[in-house]
Formats: structure tokens, sequence, C-alpha cells
């Protein structure tokens, strides 16, 4: 009959749900193994670059012959211990990949594919080379099922809208990323939790008037699905900057903001130019680490008292949401975190403030489970060499779970702000 | 506003889209601000979890950022692909945190009552003005169902048109797990679609067959595929399938070795799944092929009460002889369960159950007026007895549950059309059971189904013999 090398041809591997949200737990099960057998969990997905991510945890079957990661301990692998998610955030380029990566999903209104695999005993390399046990498929999404993706082209704004399923009218974000063109992933997935999202490009090759988040403000506001007087906005690293920069507008009077990895310092009163021209000056004055790796964080410290070097949060006058990565390399998170504290305690208004400060988190402060990225290649045209490599900061497990908190506070913060509270 | 102009279902790549919008008879069209801004009304928050699950899958809904005791109706949409609106709904009071949780809260009327966290789907009626007995079913099963779930105002049970509610999700149910492969099989004569589980294999399979509906129904083998076994929908009944009269059990025969031939299936562990026709086909194979030995079989809603190793058109044809036994009720359904009532004694006109030499489990509903199932399980149950074989046998009875125990979470229908295909006469045929508890049984039967063949078809590492009660 072939017994018992026939059995462990019969693994079930269960993913449930299979199909999810990016921010979606899922739970893995493995069943029907021998008692205390020692078992590889590995997840594998191949991006839209064509670079192949890889994760891994160590387990040992119990009594009946199961696994189940939610509840029991990966004892090695790219995660160790109790992590229901491990097999998504813990995920890292596979061997002989190029360095520098950054895992990114451009298309949002399809999913990423995820193979989850079972192998025997504790592997840690050659996965492609070696028998799978059993092997299922997970589908990750950005957009709920009815979210809207509308092209925003009008009044000289370009970014995308992302509207909630439902008849609306919703309330509204301005969602700004950091460097890099239109990333949508973000604002899709708000919209997946009620918001009409409205992510921007402007960090076009002709650099952006100071008006354009006006004119963006505007668009969401005159949209028909949108609360006019509801609308917060949402950023991280130079999108940050921006949004704290509206402090000085007359149009844009967000009801909160959401600053992720942010730092308050920037020229004040300039245009956009002159804060990117500021940002390219600081990164010829940063240093490179030994594996030469560019550290931006110091070159803003220490924090200055001249106030036309920082934005005056003391004019705050809508609820403030810092998220913080106590590693940030790039940017003084937060020593910037606890000088907006000093402002805003000085004039009065330091109740508007929540900081979340993370130990041992970076930069990249990103939607929960996606890969934490601890440096990456950077491309800046008016610096050579071209393309360089930063450094984020942090550290996988604790940025991970940073991860997941802040986003769940963010969304909770959000709410508050702009689906609960009286007008 | 009508929803059959509004109902507008986008597909792109891999997923759908909806404008839902112009499902609701939206403003976005007139350009006209809603007169009733956030700042005066309510605007719950309305989520759904997973958005995208199988449609074995529990969900949960819940309902925050009411005002607390606000009274709300949960409402549930969905547009088959005959272009019919199906609908649900259920009453609910907020709690003292302005929260409705459907998993836990009770409903306290719609077309569901209690709590019942999968009301909104099994509940599902036809919408008022539609056309008569419909039975809901998805052919393509390679997109999903697609369900809008909206929460109104107080407790409505009409007119929800009229009115626009408060908040929307739309989820999704899947036939189909990601990485199932679906292949058409069209060789050696046998019709049928083959589905493959995601991953190495080998896996255990199953021939899976439907009733006298005929066709080819695709769904139950997709959700099988989805948890783990390489199934083979069979199509027998077809005019185009040839089912040559003296070849009794060959057709079947050869859709079995189709499965146990594929690379990715574990040759010694084939088993057989039927409903209806499809369960007495099944049992008249597991007794008296010489060719096949499926390793389990499952039969739902099925009789042996029909000529052993004979053409199934003769079967058929058998069946009808008993027309002067078949009643028409009061609202002009067909009842046939008397057919074969009382059960024959004569040994000649029902399969020898005796023959059995493998695990059999038997599934149906007291409440069945289609067939007399329950009166055949227990004269199975007889016969194996006397012939030294119960061991391999186990029934489950289901209170008032009908005919079609079909996948959970489908809608129940009590009767619904049908068209028998050798007359081609369409007529409306009662299949029996009460919407609950033929719900709670389409539940409760399916996990037993998925444990029963895991058990016999997926061993268990420190066992070698297989254990025929559950």
């Amino acid at each position: 009959m072939g017994g018992r090398m026939r059995n462990l041809w019969h693994l079930l591997l269960s993913v449930q749900p299979s199909r999810a949200l990016v921010d979606e737990k899922f739970s893995v099960r493995v069943q029907n193994a021998l008692p205390a057998q020692w078992l590889t969990v590995h997840a594998l997905l191949h991006s839209e670059d064509g670079d192949d991510w890889e994760a891994f945890g160590h387990y040992v079957t119990d009594a009946g012959g199961d696994v189940n990661v939610t509840k029991d301990p990966s004892l090695g692998g790219t995660y160790v211990g109790v992590e229901p998610m491990g097999l998504l955030w813990s995920q890292r380029p596979v061997p002989g990949s190029r360095p520098g990566l950054r895992f990114t999903k451009r298309d949002v209104q399809t999913p990423t594919q995820v193979r989850l695999s079972v192998y025997q005993g504790h592997q840690s390399e050659g996965f492609m080379d070696r028998a799978v046990l059993a092997s299922v498929m997970v589908e990750r999404w950005y957009m709920a099922p009815g979210v809207r993706r509308v092209n925003i082209t009008e009044g000289g704004v370009t970014g995308t809208l992302f509207l909630p399923p439902g008849p609306g009218p919703f309330p509204g974000l301005l969602d700004l990323w950091g460097g890099g063109g239109l990333v949508e992933y973000r604002s899709a997935l708000l919209a997946s939790h009620g918001f009409a999202s409205l992510t921007l490009n402007y960090l076009k090759p002709v650099q952006v008037k100071n008006e354009y988040f006006e004119d963006a403000y505007r668009v969401l506001q005159q949209h028909s699905q949108v609360c006019r007087r509801r609308i917060g906005l949402v950023g991280l690293s130079s999108g940050s900057s921006m949004a704290l920069r509206t402090i000085y507008s007359n149009v844009i009077q967000p009801r909160c903001l959401v600053c992720l990895s942010a730092t308050h310092v920037q020229p004040v009163g300039g245009t956009i130019a002159d804060f990117f021209y500021k940002i390219e000056e600081n990164l010829k004055k940063s240093h490179y680490n030994e594996e030469n790796q560019l550290i931006g964080r110091n070159v803003l410290l220490p924090m200055p008292t001249d106030t036309s070097k920082k934005v005056d949060v003391g004019r705050l006058q809508c609820p403030l949401l810092l998220v913080v990565g106590e590693d940030d390399q790039s940017w003084p998170a937060s020593e910037s975190a606890d000088d907006m504290r000093e402002m805003m305690e000085r004039a009065g208004n330091s109740h508007l403030l929540t900081v979340l400060s993370y130990p041992r988190t970076g930069h990249l402060i990103e939607p929960p489970y996606s890969p934490h990225c601890r440096a990456s290649k950077f491309n800046a045209p008016t610096i050579s060499p071209n393309k360089f490599m930063i450094l984020w900061g942090g550290e996988v497990a604790p940025h991970s779970h940073a991860q997941e908190d802040a986003w769940r506070k963010m969304l909770d913060f959000l709410r508050e702000n702009l689906y609960c509270s009286a007008d | 506003m009508s929803w059959r102009s509004c109902f507008y279902f986008l597909r792109a790549a891999h997923k759908t889209l909806y404008t839902l919008q112009e499902q609701l008879g939206l403003l976005g069209r007139s350009g006209i601000r809603p007169s009733s801004t956030m700042a005066q009304t309510v605007t719950p928050i309305l989520s759904v979890l997973p958005t995208r699950g199988l449609v074995d899958e529990k969900f949960k809904v819940a309902l925050e950022n009411l005002p607390p005791r606000f009274p709300v109706t949960l409402h549930s949409l969905h547009q088959s692909e005959d272009k019919d609106y199906w609908e649900a709904f259920g009453y609910y009071v907020s709690d003292d945190r302005g929260r409705v949780t459907v998993s836990q809260d009770a409903s306290l009327g719609g077309t569901y009552t209690g709590a019942e966290p999968m009301g909104l789907l099994w509940s599902m009626r036809p919408v008022p003005g539609s056309r008569t007995g419909l039975r809901l079913r998805k052919m393509d099963v390679q997109s999903p169902m697609v369900v809008l779930i909206s929460a109104y105002k107080g407790h409505v049970f009409e007119g929800f048109r009229e009115q626009p509610p408060m908040a929307s999700a739309v989820t999704e149910r899947w036939y189909m797990a990601p990485g199932v492969q679906r292949i058409d099989i069209r060789e050696r004569g046998v019709k049928g679609t083959i589905f493959i589980p995601q991953g190495p294999g080998p896996f255990p399979g199953v021939l899976d067959m439907w009733g006298g509906g005929g066709g080819l129904v695709e769904y139950r083998s997709a959700l099988l595929a989805s948890h783990g076994f390489v199934s083979l929908a069979l199509d027998y009944l077809s005019p185009k399938v040839a089912v040559a009269d003296d070849q009794s059990l060959v057709y079947f025969e050869k859709a079995f070795n189709i499965i146990q031939q594929h690379p990715q299936v574990i040759k010694d562990r084939v088993g057989i799944c039927g409903l209806c026709l499809g369960a007495s086909v099944t049992l008249n194979v597991a007794a008296y092929s010489e060719s096949v030995s499926p390793r389990c079989c499952v039969c739902i809603s099925g009789s042996h009460v029909l000529p052993a190793a004979k053409s199934l058109s003769y079967v058929i044809n058998d069946g009808y002889k008993h027309m002067d036994k078949l009643l028409v009720d009061e609202q002009n359904r067909m009842v046939w369960r008397h057919a074969i009532l009382p059960i024959t004694t004569n040994p000649d006109e029902k399969l020898d159950m005796g023959r059995i030499k493998c695990p059999l489990l038997l599934v149906n509903g007291d409440d069945d007026q289609s067939k007399a199932t329950v009166e055949s399980a227990e004269d199975i149950a007889k016969m194996m007895r006397a012939a030294g074989n119960e061991h391999l046998l186990t029934t489950l009875n289901y209170h008032d549950a009908g005919h079609l125990i079909e996948p959970p979470y489908t809608p129940h229908f009590r009767a619904s059309n049908f068209i028998i295909q050798h007359l081609q006469q369409k007529v409306l045929v009662l299949w029996g059971g009460k919407t609950k508890p033929h719900a709670d049984a389409q539940e409760d039967s399916w996990q037993k189904i998925l444990s029963f063949l895991r058990e016999h078809l997926y061993p268990c590492p420190s066992s070698s013999i297989p254990q025929a009660k559950l």
C-alpha cells in the first residue's frame, strides 16, 4: 500500500479566506500530517517587476498532525514566534535577486497572487528544487468589490479617485505619497473602508504650483459623492510635508490630518519647486554608511529654532495624527514629532495632536502585511550617481507590527473624525 | 427607477466592477446632490468580511456608527444569470453603541428571524413581480455570484427600490478557489467538466452526478476541487450524450476511469457523489459494476428502487410508468414522492444493497416531496442488515428539509420549474422543505459530506482501515 511514504502526500493545506483584501488577516492550516512532523510553510509571489519574493516558517505538527499558523509558533525562517501573517510581511526577494528592491503593486484592479506551499522538514533555501507536499493560491486585493476607480484629469489635476460602493456621499481623503509618481494602492484600500480617496500625482517633470493641492481639494469637494465638509489629508514622507503646508492655505480646511514619517522642517512660504530643490540639496549633503546606503536624517538635525525653516504647527486647527518610526534613517521623524509637540504646547493646541511612535520601525510605513523595505534604490536625476540606495530603516518584525497597528489606528482616527463627529 | 436598467455588470480581466450608482438609480447621473447631507442624517459604516469568499464560507456583516437603538433593515440583492432578482432582508435594532452585528444579533423579522449569520443568503427569494417557479443556480462557475448588501433606515418590507439605502457593500461568492483549474472533458464519448485543485497533487477523485434535470451542472464539483478533490461533473442526460440502451453502466465506468487515470489522481482513492437520479446511478455502479470500485459513495436524496443494471433510458421511462401515482397539488405542483411507495418487496425491482462493498453516506430530507428517500433509506438499512454489510452505512436525515440539498447558503426553493427531458414537458415540481430547516440541513450536510470524503479518500496517517461511521 506504500503506507507511510504515501501519507506525506495527503497533507491538506487550507487558507481562509483564499481571496482577501490586503489588510485582511487569513488563517493558514496544515492538516492530516503525521504527529510531531517537521514542516516548512512557504509563501511565494511574483511581482509586477518580475522579481520573486518569498517567506517561510518552520513548524512542528501537533499530536493530531496539524499546524495552525495563527496559533502555533514558527521555530525559524523569515519570521519566528506566533505570527498569523508572517508569511506575508516577512517576504523578501529570493536569493540572487537584484539589490534594493521595493515591493509595489501598481495595477490595483488585479490581485497579488501568493502561492503558499508546504515542504517536508525545516528548509531555508532551494525551494524551487524541492518537492512540494501541498500548495494553494491566494489572492490579495487592494480594491474591495464594488469600489470604483476614476481617472481624474480636471482642473489641471492628475490623479485617481477611488469611490466606495454605495449611495454615498462619503467623506473624502486627499492621499499624498512621497516620491514616485501616481501611487494608487493606499487610496484603493481606503476606499474599500468607506472613504472617497483621491491620490495625487504632484511630482511631475514640471513642478506644480502651490495652488495644485488647492485645486485637487476643490475637485474632491465638488464631487457629487463626497461630503464637502468632511475631507481629510493623508500623507507619507514628502506627502506629509505637503499636507503640513496646507496649514497656510485658506482653501484647504481639512477635518483632520494623518502624517506618516513626517517632518515639519521645510522652507516656509516657498514654492513646491523650492521644497524639492531643498530636498535634493539635503541629499547631496547626506552621508553614506559602510554599505553605501544614504542616510538622510542627519542633515535636518538639529531641529531649527528659526521659524522660517519649519511649518508653524501652532496654527493647526484640526486633529493631527503623526505616525513615527523611531528607526527612520531617512528623515528625523521622532525629533520632528517632539518639536511639533513643543510648538503646539506653546501655542495651546496640543490637544489636537496624537503621536504614534514605534520602536525599530523605519520610514516606509505602508499598509499592513506589505513586505518591509529597509533600503532601496532611489532615482534622483539631478544627483549622480543616478540611482543610489537610500536607507529607510526599521527591522522586519517590529516594523511589520507597527504597520498593522498604525493602519488600524489610522482607520479609527479617520472614522472618528470624518464619519462620527458632529458637524 | 428600474433595477433592470440599473443593475449593470462590468467584467474586466479577472475581476468585476459595478456601477452601483446606476444600480441604485443614483445621484451621479442627475448631478443632483443628495438632499440628506451627512450632517443631518446617519451614515453608518457597513462591512462584509471576507469581501470575497467561497460559497461555503461564512461571512460577517456588521454596521457601525448608527445612533443607539436605531431600527435598520439589512438587505441583500443578487441578479441571477437568468436576469432575475433575488433578495433577502432582516430587521435589526442597533445596540447602545450604535452597532449591529449580524452574526450575533437576532433579526426581528424579514425573510429570516433570529441570530442567523448567513440568513441574508439562504433566505433569498425572487423579488415581488418575478416570474414563477424560479431556481437559483450558477452555471458559469468561473465568475463569482455578486451580492449587494445594503442598510436601510427603519424596518422595510417592500419598496427597496424607492428609497436609497444608507450604505451598501458588495461581496463576491465564488465556487472556485484561486488556482483551481477547469477542463472540458470530451473523450471516449464521455461529456463532462473536470476541476483540479491547486497544488502538486496527487489528489483523491470524485465522480459527481446531478439529477434528472439533466445538463452539465458544475458548481458542486468546482467546490469539491476547492477542497482538494479532483472532481468530474458528468453530463449523462443530454440528448447528444449517447447512453446506449444495452450498455447500462459502461458510460459511468468510462467516466470513473477517466478520473482514475488522470495523472494527478490517486487511483485507489476515487469516490462517487450523486443527487437524486445521480444518487441512484451511484448505487447502481457501486453495487453492480464489475470494473470499477468506488472507495466511498455519497447519495443525496436518492433511492435504490430502480431496476438493476438497466440502461438509464429504461430506468427513466420505468420511473414515469407510475404516473398514476403522481399527484398534482392544489397549486398545480407535481408531487412525485408516492411513485415508489410503498417500497417494493420484489427484489427484482430494486438494487441489491447487500452488494455494496464500500462506505456509503445517505443524505435525506424528511419533507422530500419528490422522492420517498427516507423510506428508501430505511429499506436500504434493512437490506444491508440482512446481508451483513450495514457497518458501511451512515444515514443523515434532516427534519423539514426537502429534496434539493445543495451546497450551503444557497437559497431554498420549495417548488420550481422542471423540464421532463424525454417528454420535453415543463412542469412545476414540489421539492419540499421549509426554508430555515432546509438551510440548516445544507450547511450541516455539506460539512459532513466533506468530512466523510476526507476520511475515506484522504487517509489519516495513523489508520489504514477506513471507518464507515462518521
